[in-house]
């Protein structure tokens, strides 16, 4: 009975805890969901389309490389701040050009998508390992640093209630900061639009949509392509907005806990940010509760939990995610499936 | 004369592809590293493939030591490849051999540490199941959330592979910690090391893991089991009806799956590691896959590819050392030889040839299930 009352107070204490740290995580939150949501809206804008992309980690790792590569190299001829700004643009074109890759593969050659996406993981890991090795560790030096973000006045995040919402989205670097407005012009383009009509007929039912004579291929390759673009934004994220150096296999699965975002989403990109913000949220509590750590009990349970635990979480949660929502949650009918036309072979 | 022609004929078949899907990576490859050597201080380069490849070759089989050294790195292989195939078999996809490994090296190593002083005859065996049982625990996780969710296996395991290498290093820190060493490690084996065969590094893995590979081929073609699993590989639904129950057979085969790669992890800890510690990175899971594929996912046809990627893995340091072409580069052969697999048209249209399709039917399996076709409603 005791017992009983014990866990009870500190559910409690652990609610009134989390709801004062609240909003100092609220940044962090989004900080770490950002390259998570980009990856989930390209397997939205893939999968949306009838093509299953597994390979969105590799893709963000070579974006993160190369983008990485753009900023070391020209860094101290054209400044880093000039600089960084090509290694966005860099990377989000490697996205882009790896998404025709994969577009290639999957919607003309009708390879086998689950291995073209696999092809596409071993061969990021290998190539940026490769380049790393060969390239940026003999020259020990560093990289053009991380893009500035922007700081709303203390007077904007003191406001009751919506001032720590504000700095949650405008207290960030400007791949952080456009990550919302990509969510809501998607959510609209795919429901609202004749593109996003399309895009959703070619996922369904391929051969009606063909029968109207929307050209399925050029739909998905358009799709693939445009998504990896922002799986390339997400590299880009990670490596000249967050961290400003480059590890290999530095992406640690954001890829595909990025898939589970998109799938606890149901392939709309609104739900898959908000997958995304609540891996971010599982994330920001391991660092918020060994920065701040609560008072009394509460504190010394939560401190006894291994760092190692928290940092497990992300990848825990996900399995809990997928095995509780894939049930119930419907993908689009020809995903996975390629589509030959009547009359090719 | 004649039938020996038409043996020759069906081996070009079964294997042609394969094969210039090789010689095409390491073609592709060569062009990767002369267009990077631009990029160093020792700038272009023309002749450094060549140089590169020869000394690969020549570390990998170059001497008694080198042709050692690529049978040890082959064994794990040989096991890791037979994960991800068996789990081919049954339309499952097993990226998970990675983690199972860890959880296999590590669990081996443990028992292995608390049996140092006890004869071989119980230290080994007990050593060796251990492994197995974590690897088949490890997989059943997969398994079991597939079978009853749905929840796709591509993603579980890659997560459960991320989560295995943070938990092991937990466990090592503050679990089984070793006294008396400068940094985080399980104690060490002693007794519990696997017997050494020949020469100075070829353990009783190796010729076990030619063994399984007997095993294997024997459970999918002449048991009931194999049987099953190769119809809900085919096919579950047409298994369902049948009376199979392609619910257990996902988990079981996906246990089977972890306990191959488990054995593996137990196999190189007990004998080439010898002591867990954080830091143990396993390219096996990887390789794996790449070994499988190329393979065709048959026992067989598995031995022979492990070997030439134990070769490959064998051979880079040299490689590396003589050239400074890095490892790295056989990661990046690996994924071309996926790719050219994946899309043999590149391979049918370059070297103009006729072989049939070397598709693995049941991949079909894998990434209809992935939108949930194959395990539950039928296919529109």
């Amino acid at each position: 009975m005791e017992a009983i009352g014990t866990l009870l107070r500190l559910i409690w204490e652990l609610a009134v805890y989390l709801v004062t740290v609240l909003p100092d995580m609220l940044p962090i939150i989004l900080f770490l969901a950002t390259p998570l949501a980009l990856g989930a809206l390209c397997g939205v804008l893939g999968e949306r389309s009838g093509v299953v992309n597994i390979g969105i980690e590799g893709i963000m790792l070579m974006a993160a490389f190369f983008g990485y590569l753009t900023g070391f190299a020209l860094h101290n001829v054209i400044g880093s701040g000039a600089s960084l700004a090509l290694g966005i643009v860099v990377a989000v074109f490697v996205g882009a050009l790896l998404g025709l890759v994969h577009a290639w593969l999957t919607v003309s050659v009708r390879a086998d998508q689950i291995i073209a996406g696999t092809m596409m993981n071993i061969a990021a890991f290998g190539v940026t390992g490769y380049l790393n090795r060969l390239i940026i560790t003999p020259s020990g030096l560093g990289g053009a640093g991380v893009i500035a973000p922007f700081h709303l006045p203390d007077a904007v995040g003191n406001l009751p209630l919506i001032g720590p919402v504000l700095v949650m989205f405008f207290d960030q670097g400007p791949i952080a900061m456009s990550v919302l407005f990509i969510v809501i012009v998607l959510q609209i383009a795919l429901f609202r639009t004749k593109w996003g009509l399309r895009t959703r007929a070619v996922g369904e039912h391929p051969k009606a949509a063909d029968t109207v004579g929307i050209d399925v291929y050029r739909q998905r390759y358009q799709n693939v392509i445009f998504g990896c673009a922002l799986a390339g934004l997400a590299g880009a994220f990670l490596t000249l907005e967050s961290t400003g150096s480059f590890q290999n296999g530095m992406t640690g699965g954001r890829g595909f806990i990025a898939l589970a975002a998109m799938i606890f989403g149901r392939w709309t990109p609104l739900g898959a940010f908000g997958g995304a913000l609540l891996f971010g949220t599982a994330t920001a509590l391991g660092v918020v509760i060994n920065v701040r750590v609560p008072e009394g009990d509460l504190g010394t349970v939560l401190k006894s939990i291994p760092t190692f635990w928290y940092a497990a979480l992300p990848y825990l949660m996900t399995i809990v995610i997928l095995a509780g929502v894939v049930g119930r949650s419907t993908p689009p009918a020809a995903d996975g499936v390629p589509y030959i036309k009547e009359g090719k072979s | 004369m004649s039938r020996l022609r038409s043996g020759a004929r069906q081996i070009w078949q079964v294997a042609s592809i394969p094969l210039l899907a090789i010689v095409l990576a390491f073609i592709v490859a060569a062009v990767v590293i002369v267009v990077s050597s631009l990029f160093t201080s020792t700038g272009f380069e023309p002749l450094l493939p060549l140089a590169a490849y020869a000394s690969l070759l020549a570390g990998a089989f170059g001497s008694g030591t080198g042709i050692a050294n690529t049978l040890v790195a082959a064994a794990p292989l040989i096991l890791g490849g037979l994960a991800v195939g068996l789990g081919f078999k049954a339309g499952l996809f097993n990226i998970g051999v990675a983690g199972q490994f860890l959880v296999g090296a590590f669990s081996a190593a443990v028992v292995g540490a608390n049996l140092a002083d006890a004869p071989a005859a119980i230290g080994v065996p007990a050593a060796m199941v251990a492994g197995a049982l974590g690897g088949a625990a490890f997989g059943f996780i997969p398994g079991f959330l597939k079978a009853r969710t749905g929840a796709h296996e591509v993603v579980t395991t890659i997560m459960l592979n991320n989560a295995a290498v943070l938990l092991l290093t937990w466990a090592v820190n503050d679990l089984v910690r070793a006294p008396g060493f400068s940094f985080p490690r399980t104690g060490p084996i002693g007794n519990s090391a696997l017997p050494i065969l020949l020469g100075r590094n070829l353990h009783l893995g190796i010729p076990l893991a030619v063994l399984t590979v007997f095993a294997v081929r024997w459970l999918l073609d002449r048991t009931t089991l194999g049987f099953e699993i190769r119809t809900v590989g085919q096919n579950p639904n047409a298994a369902r009806y049948a009376g199979m129950r392609p619910i257990f057979i996902t988990a079981l085969t996906m246990t089977l799956s972890g306990l191959l790669a488990g054995v593996a992890g137990a196999i190189q800890m007990l004998g080439v590691i010898g002591f867990y510690a954080p830091g143990i990175t396993a390219s096996v899971g990887f390789d794996s896959i790449a070994v499988a594929l190329l393979g065709r996912s048959n026992p067989i046809g598995i031995l022979f590819a492990a070997i030439l990627f134990g070769a490959f893995r064998a051979g880079a340091p040299l490689m590396q050392i003589e050239t400074s072409v890095p490892v790295e580069v056989i990661d990046i052969i690996q994924a071309l030889v996926i790719l050219f697999l994946a899309a043999d048209l590149i391979v049918r249209r370059v070297f103009r040839i006729r072989a049939p399709k070397v598709e693995i039917t049941e991949l079909k399996t894998v990434t209809q299930s992935w939108a949930g076709t194959a395990s539950g409603t039928p296919p529109p």
